[in-house]
């Protein structure tokens, strides 16, 4: 018999979702990289809010909740381009290792 | 006197020494550079202009006080209020009355003419300004003196007298001698100027202070203490007024005005005076204390034994200064005090008895020294003081007019011979020693004529003043017999002074001729050697001066003499300017005309006008009754004491041809040479006075250079050693600390910037961490 999918399963896609983006956060040098693990944090926890919003039920809360999140990671991910390119512009790498300058 | 002086207000008597006051600071303040803008004619003309004024403001007050009848003339005005404490209030104010308006004429007229004396006399000296500046500021100081309507203003004109002597003493104060004479003259003041004020407050204290009521001074009782409220900071004059309590229209109770004081101890009613009569201090009588106490202020400002020192010395001073200040009137200052106290001194028979004996004995005193002097100007010196001895025993005795009619006198006569003098010695180019002069007689003939007239005038011959006032002084001396020593009645001291007196007069008469004929009389010895001179083969052995006392011969103008156009020493003799000589005859026709306010009864029928004059002023004394007889007797021997010293000093130094002066002072060589040294007072003086001071002085020096030192310097350099541990303290100790404060942070700092790496993947590490941290934490915790 097929097993029937529980809020626990796809709690642990959200979770994959989030580890996976925080370890590319934490290990990439490419900087779009970086803003691409951003990405799948952000969807990591949009899977939960949709999860708990079909499981727990009442009102649409959750999935109001998660298109405000993707609208928030379509900015997110202008500014954060942008701070890439403007990086990029200075020392001509986009090598989150290079970008030391807010150490002073 | 037995009822209040009545007063009349009276406006704008300030006018009187503010005058002069204006003319001292315009000169101090603008002086040398008005001298350099316009010349010294501005100086004088201001100086002269600011007295002349005064002296006319006098006259105008004098006939508005003519015009009153005798009991109401007493002008006062009181400006504002100096000082109030419980019932004693102390008012600058001005009082006229006959006797304070003599002193402002004689001051006010005499000084005048000295004032224009000195433009001729003061010509070439530089500091022209200064000379007259001073000379208006003594003029202020002594108007306030007699006019001073209380203790307190004319102790500020005593002391204002003080100042202005001494400076005018040191003018030429480049000369250390004159310096000296100056600062000698101020100490020798301030001794004098002690007892005046020991007296005054002495006085105080015994009419029952400014609270603590007396029990005695009172007809009805004064109010309790505790009502005075003497703390209350609102008191204020009419207060004071209200606090003393009046008794037959009399204010009774403290005070240092001398109208209240007259009148508290002349009307009976306030039993202010058998109060006074019956205390005592230190089992002496307080009122005989106080009075002499005051005397001792006389005795230094009007140089009297032993107080006299000062005078000679002050000769240092340029003439014109002698003639206004040590002749005509500060010196008098003693007897106008005297008789401005005469109903405090009336009341005292011991007094009295000191007071004319310390005149008399001053008075022959001075009277010896001044037979050998040669310096002209000490002989008038010495001189002055002989006379004011005559009038301290005239005011002494109780004959307060004869006093202070001998006080106008002599300012006439003596002014004359001092400004005669001055006008010899700048004739002599400088000259002041008479063996050097002679033969002056037709070379300056005006100011010989009124040397002479001044001589007759003080040697007492009826044709001029003195024979007036110095007569009436000796006649009541001898009809006294009221006087006391120390509380001892001694009837004879009247006659003893009186003889003393008389002797005094030959003397006088003796010293003065001697003086006229060595300077006018025989041949000029100037530019000659001086010890041509019959009289002195022992000059140069004669004249030891003690280390101390200023030695000042022959020295008035040595700072401006011999240059200009004055030729050498050896040029002849000229008279002087007219500014000089003009002076000189008003003064002399005044030694003469003044006679007239001292006609004797015995001639006129009637009292001497001056006796009227100020007889509302001051205490009447009882003399003994002498007859017509004795009187006419007494007249005939003082002209013939005044004849027989003028025919001593003919015989003597007429014409400087006797030889008899020089046998006979070869004989006595012994006595004359200590007469001629002043007796060695200065000397006596110096060993017994200022020879103990200045070795105390060089005691205290001494400690104060190795106690009062030594310790200031231990203090001193235990403060160093203090700081120099304070300074190891805060090296090693504190600035140690401050710095393991800084390196602290320093190194806390340095390692945790190893933190901040700018990289973004480690801020991450660090959150995660935490993060991690946080969730552990919510495991173990739980």
């Amino acid at each position: 018999m097929p097993m029937a999918v529980t809020l626990a399963h796809y709690l642990v896609v959200g979770a994959l979702l989030f580890a996976l983006g925080l370890v590319t956060v934490a290990t990439r040098r490419n900087a779009v990289g970086v803003l691409m693990g951003v990405e799948l944090i952000l969807n990591g926890a949009n899977v939960n809010f949709v999860a708990f919003q079909r499981y727990a039920g009442g009102g649409v809360g959750g999935y109001v909740f998660a298109l405000f999140v993707i609208v928030l990671a379509a900015a997110e991910a202008a500014v954060g381009l942008a701070i890439v390119l403007a990086l990029f512009q200075t020392s001509k790498s986009i090598d989150v290792r290079q970008a030391d300058l807010l150490r002073e | 006197m037995e009822h209040p002086v009545a007063v009349t207000q009276a406006s704008l008597l300030w006018l009187i020494p503010a005058l002069p006051l204006a003319g001292f600071a315009v000169n101090a303040l603008l002086g040398v550079r008005l001298q350099k803008a316009f010349g010294k004619w501005i100086v004088h003309t201001v100086a002269i202009a600011s007295v002349a004024a005064s002296f006319a403001v006098a006259l105008v007050f004098l006939s508005e006080m003519l015009g009153l009848d005798a009991g109401h003339r007493h002008l006062q005005e009181t400006l504002w209020n100096l000082f109030t404490a419980g019932r004693l209030s102390v008012d600058l104010a001005f009082a006229l009355d006959p006797l304070s308006m003599t002193l402002v004429l004689v001051i006010t007229g005499i000084g005048s003419l000295i004032h224009l004396f000195s433009v001729g006399y003061m010509a070439e000296d530089p500091a022209y300004w200064r000379f007259f500046c001073y000379l208006n500021l003594f003029v202020f100081a002594m108007l306030l003196l007699v006019m001073g309507d209380n203790f307190a203003v004319m102790f500020f004109g005593w002391e204002g007298v003080g100042l202005a002597s001494y400076l005018l003493i040191a003018f030429w104060y480049s000369d250390p001698e004159k310096a000296k004479a100056g600062m000698k003259a101020f100490v020798v003041n301030r001794i004098g100027d002690f007892g005046f004020l020991l007296g005054m407050l002495l006085l105080f204290w015994a009419l029952g202070g400014a609270w603590a009521p007396r029990p005695g001074i009172r007809a009805v009782e004064y109010q309790p203490a505790s009502e005075l409220r003497p703390l209350d900071p609102a008191i204020g004059a009419a207060d004071a007024d209200a606090l003393a309590p009046r008794v037959a229209g009399v204010k009774v109770g403290p005070t240092l005005s001398f109208r209240e004081l007259r009148d508290e101890l002349t009307v009976e009613e306030t039993g202010v005076k058998e109060r006074l009569l019956h205390t005592t201090l230190f089992g002496m009588p307080v009122l005989a204390l106080s009075a002499i106490l005051l005397f001792v202020g006389a005795m230094g400002k009007s140089a009297q034994l032993p107080l006299y020192v000062w005078l000679p010395d002050a000769m240092a001073g340029p003439t014109p200064v002698s003639a206004l200040i040590h002749a005509a009137t500060m010196v008098t200052a003693g007897v106008y005090m005297v008789a401005r106290l005469s109903f405090l001194f009336a009341l005292s028979p011991s007094a009295m008895g000191w007071v004319a004996l310390v005149g008399a004995l001053s008075a022959a005193f001075a009277a010896s020294i001044g037979f050998f002097q040669y310096d002209i100007k000490k002989v008038l010196a010495y001189s002055t003081i002989s006379q004011l001895g005559f009038m301290f025993v005239g005011v002494g005795v109780g004959s307060y007019w004869a006093g202070t009619y001998h006080l106008v006198t002599h300012a006439f006569f003596k002014a004359t011979l001092f400004l005669a003098a001055g006008s010899v010695i700048l004739g002599c180019h400088h000259e002041q020693d008479m063996r050097r002069m002679g033969g002056l007689a037709k070379h300056m003939p005006l100011t010989r004529y009124t040397y002479l007239v001044a001589c007759i005038a003080i040697a007492g011959f009826p044709v001029a003043n003195g024979f007036y006032s110095k007569d009436e002084i000796l006649f009541r001396a001898f009809t006294s017999d009221h006087l006391a020593l120390f509380g001892v009645p001694t009837p004879w001291l009247g006659p003893a002074i009186y003889a003393l007196g008389i002797v005094t007069a030959v003397g006088t008469s003796f010293y003065m001729f001697r003086s006229y004929f060595m300077t006018f009389t025989g041949s000029y010895r100037g530019g000659a050697h001086p010890h041509e001179h019959n009289e002195d083969p022992h000059a140069a052995t004669a004249a030891p001066h003690g280390p101390l006392s200023a030695s000042v011969h022959a020295s008035d103008g040595a700072a401006h003499a011999a240059e200009g156009e004055h030729g050498g020493p050896g040029a002849s003799p000229h008279e002087s300017p007219w500014t000089v000589t003009s002076v000189l005859v008003v003064l002399a026709a005044g030694s003469v005309l003044t006679l007239l306010l001292g006609l004797p009864a015995l001639w006129t029928g009637s009292a001497p006008a001056f006796e009227r004059w100020l007889e509302p002023v001051v205490a009447q004394v009882t003399f003994r009754q002498a007859g017509e007889g004795t009187e006419w007797l007494f007249q005939l021997l003082g002209v013939a004491a005044a004849a027989g010293g003028l025919a001593a000093a003919w015989a003597l130094y007429r014409g400087g041809q006797s030889e008899v002066p020089a046998r006979l002072k070869a004989r006595f060589a012994a006595a004359w040479t200590v007469v001629y040294n002043k007796y060695y007072v200065d000397e006596l003086y110096a060993l017994a006075v200022v020879r103990p001071v200045v070795r105390l002085s060089a005691l205290l020096f001494w400690v104060d250079a190795h106690l009062i030192d030594g310790l200031v310097n231990l203090v001193g350099a235990l403060g160093r050693w203090a700081s120099l541990l304070s300074d190891l303290i805060d090296r090693f100790f504190v600035d140690w600390a401050v710095n393991a404060v800084a390196w602290l942070f320093r190194a806390a700092g340095r390692s945790l910037r190893r933190v901040q790496t700018g990289h973004i993947q480690t801020y991450l590490y660090g959150a995660l961490g935490g993060a991690l941290v946080v969730v552990l934490l919510n495991f173990l915790i739980r």
